[in-house]
Parts: C-alpha cells; structure tokens; sequence
C-alpha cells in the first residue's frame, strides 16, 4: 500500500523517512520515480514530496557562488542568466536531459540520485567541484558530489537522508566548464558517452587547474585525474589534446549495449573529451 | 489505501478531487474528471501526447502524481478556445492539415501555446526542438512545423477574427 506525504519542513521529512516502515522514496521532479513506479522496478510503501518544503526549488546566488535548491527544475537551471554566465557546462548538461516536458520538472538531485551510469548532469556537477548539502537525523552534512553514486542505482545515502541543495563555488577569472555528449540521433537519447570539462587559465591562456569527468564509461562517473594532468600546464596545444584523449580513453571500463560497443565509447570518450576542453578553453578565454 | 482531497485549479476553474496517493495527473484529469483531451500514448514521458501546463511550466501530466496538483494552476487543451472560438494554433492546425490521426495533437497544441506564451517568434530550428518531446507517427511534422510557425505569425499580427458574438 503506498502512501505520499509532503512535509512542509527538512526535520519533518527527514522523520518521515527515518520512521517509515518500508521502503521510502523521496520525491523531487519525479521524471524517474514514476516511470519506474509504472514499471514495477521501484515499490516504495512512502512517497515524500520535497517539493512543498520552502527553499527546496530555486536558485541563490551566496558568496559569489550559487545555491541551488534541490527540487528546481532544469528549466529554472536555463533560465537563471547568472547561472549560465558563471557555469554553462552544469547548465549545458542539465538541460540535456530529456524534452521540453522533462525539463519542467526534472532535477539536479534526481539525476545525481537517480544513479544511472549515463546521467548528463552528473560529469558536469563533478568537474564544477558541486557539493550537495545532504539532510539527515544527524543534521546536515555537505559532501562532494562525486561520493553520492557508488553504483548504477546505488548511492550513498542513508535512509533518514536526502539532499537539499547543491553548492557552486565562485568562479576565477578565465575559468568556464562545457558538457558534451555523443547521442545517436539530435535530441532525446541517452548518452553514449558524456564529458565534462571544467578549467582555469592563467593570463597568458595557460591551464592552471582543470577537472576532467566522463559519463556512461563506468558504473559511476570517472574523474579522470591523468585527464587533468594532460591539460594543466598547457594551452591545449595538439600534444595536450592528444595526452587528453589516451588519458580519458585508458580511464573507461564500458558496457557492450544497444547504444554502443566497448571499443566505440572508448574511441569516442576521447573524441568528446577533446572536444569538451576545446570548448571550455575558448569560454575561459572569453572571461577576462 | 487513504485517499487525498486535492483542491486545485483546472483550466481558471477551482477543482477539487479524491485520488489514491498512485494515481498520475493524467489518470484523474481523463477518468475522474473528464477531461480526456490529454492523452496517454507511453506513460513514460516519451511522447507528450499528456502535456498539459502546470504553474506555468510545460509537463507531462503521467510523470506526476494527482496529488502532487495540490494548490497548482492546471491548464490543458480543453482551456484553450474561448467557447466556439479556437485558439489560432487550433485552427492553424486544421487550415493546414497539421494531424491525421489525432492521436499526438492535444500535447501538441499545448506545448505550442508554451512556446509561443514565451518566444512569440520562434525560429523553425527552435519550434523543432521545442517539440522534440512530442511523438507524432503520422504527419512527418512538417505540416505541424507550419501550423505552429504560421499560428505565430498570425499572432504577433494580431490578425485574430472578432469574436463570434
């Protein structure tokens, strides 16, 4: 028998969900939790809505950073110009997800939770250095974002726990992120391979930080720490590019699926990470 | 099973329902309700044929819970002519032949009102992928496209017909 609650405040959900008798799921966009409600594959006892939760949707801009409630909408992600201006790979990536429909209610933290190995927000969050601010019986804790999927359909969180909002720091001057991901076709497909690259340059356009992340080439995302490496220190010159791309190849361990075989994620994991940092490179060198 | 009372706003209308906590938007908009303009093609958010507008925003009513209307503003394609008088994209869509089947076009209406409530000049590139999210096996969307772009060129015209009296 299911039952649904939307509590009106973080304690009253995290009780919720700490006392639920069964299986409990939280509630954000749900443009997965009722696909798979229909399906069967998911047969939670709870359902808590974050949604009425103050807070829970919307972006603030602290610190020079931002605060992005966990229930907003990637249209809302879009929307924000200061959002784009600061991180148009993360918004770039979350608005890849699915149409126009998906984007009025998919989330930030139901992409990231709903742990799918090919999730588009999830390379780009990771080479932006997002946290999450994770609610729990405990209190509140903030982790990077990379520690929430420890698997496909698994994450680390406990039961009492769900994520309330991501952290974005401020940025530099000359850094930029970009996102790409290979579909075979123009719109609404799931990625055979995503990429996400996030860097800063220094006044003369050399690279002085730089975070590298693939999608849907592992259980979980790869931060690609030898991908990094081929780009720091360099102005993306071909020999960089060419480092960058055997490090992002040598980092996958793909599925064989209908999307794609072994060897072509790998062969295109570098191609898109290639792409990905010539993208953020110029984007960084247009932010004085 | 607790059933929810669920007061909302349908189409400018107060609305209030009961539903079992399970139950889509979609199932209570068409079988309790009787509003079976939307449309069920997949129930996974593939196709659109459910769109309907929900505060503002363009969503797939099977992809969310009846309940979850608690307090929202609900508008679907039976809002959207003014009694006898269809919305210009409604009747775009006839002039130009823009359906054959039916089956995908009260999504499609709604989500073309969406886009042109917001860019009232759409490109064709920009209504294409607009709609990418609305399936429709019949047209080839090409005639769509045109009903969709010509609806808006009528409208930022403002070239509508006096209301019938």
């Amino acid at each position: 028998m299911l039952a649904y609650t939307a509590p009106m405040t973080v304690e009253e959900a995290v009780r919720m969900l700490a006392g639920a008798s069964g299986v409990a799921k939280v509630l954000s966009g749900g443009t997965d939790l009722l696909v798979q409600l229909r399906s069967g594959r998911a047969k939670p006892d709870l359902i808590v809505d974050i949604k009425k939760i103050p807070d829970m949707s919307g972006i603030r801009e602290r610190d020079g950073g931002f605060v992005i409630g966990a229930a907003t909408p990637g249209a809302v992600l879009g929307e924000c110009e200061a959002l784009r201006q600061a991180w148009p790979g993360v918004v770039e990536a979350a608005n890849l997800i699915g149409s126009t429909q998906i984007q009025g209610r998919a989330t930030l933290a139901g992409n990231l939770c709903n742990a799918s190995p090919a999730a588009d927000s999830v390379p780009a969050l990771i080479a932006a250095r997002a946290t999450c601010v994770v609610a729990g019986a405990n209190g509140r804790r903030e982790v990077p974002v990379e520690s929430i999927v420890t698997g496909p359909g698994r994450i680390s969180l406990g039961r009492d726990e769900f994520i309330v909002a991501f952290h974005l720091a401020r940025r530099p001057p000359r850094s930029a992120d970009a996102y790409l991901r290979l579909i075979p076709r123009t719109e609404m497909d799931i990625a055979v391979v995503g990429a996400g690259v996030s860097v800063t340059l220094d006044p003369s356009g050399v690279c002085t930080d730089a975070r590298v992340v693939l999608g849907a080439v592992a259980p979980t995302a790869l931060l690609v720490a030898d991908a990094a490496a081929a780009l720091i220190g360099s102005a993306l010159d071909t020999m960089a590019l060419e480092r960058l791309d055997q490090a992002a190849r040598r980092a996958c361990k793909p599925i064989d699926d209908k999307r794609g075989t072994i060897e072509y994620r790998i062969k295109v994991a570098g191609v898109m990470t290639r792409r990905a940092a010539t993208i953020a490179f110029q984007r960084a060198k247009e932010r004085p | 099973m607790s059933k929810h009372h669920v007061s909302t706003t349908i189409n400018g209308e107060p609305a209030e329902f009961l539903c079992e906590p399970q139950l889509s938007l979609l199932d209570v908009l068409r079988d309790a309700l009787n509003l079976t303009g939307s449309k069920e093609g997949c129930s996974s958010g593939d196709c659109g044929a459910c769109s309907v507008m929900v505060d503002g925003r363009l969503v797939c009513s099977c992809l969310m819970l009846a309940v979850e209307a608690d307090g929202r503003a609900i508008e679907t394609v039976e809002g959207m002519a003014r009694g006898h008088e269809l919305h210009p994209l409604q009747r775009k869509f006839l002039e130009h032949a823009a359906l054959q089947c039916g089956f995908c076009t009260p999504g499609i209406l709604v989500a073309a009102k969406a886009l042109l409530d917001r860019n009232p000049d759409p490109t064709e590139t920009e209504a294409r992928y607009w709609l990418a999210g609305n399936l429709c096996r019949c047209t080839g969307y090409d005639k769509i496209i045109r009903a969709v772009l010509d609806a808006a060129a009528e409208l930022r015209a403002g070239s509508r017909p006096q209301r019938a009296p």
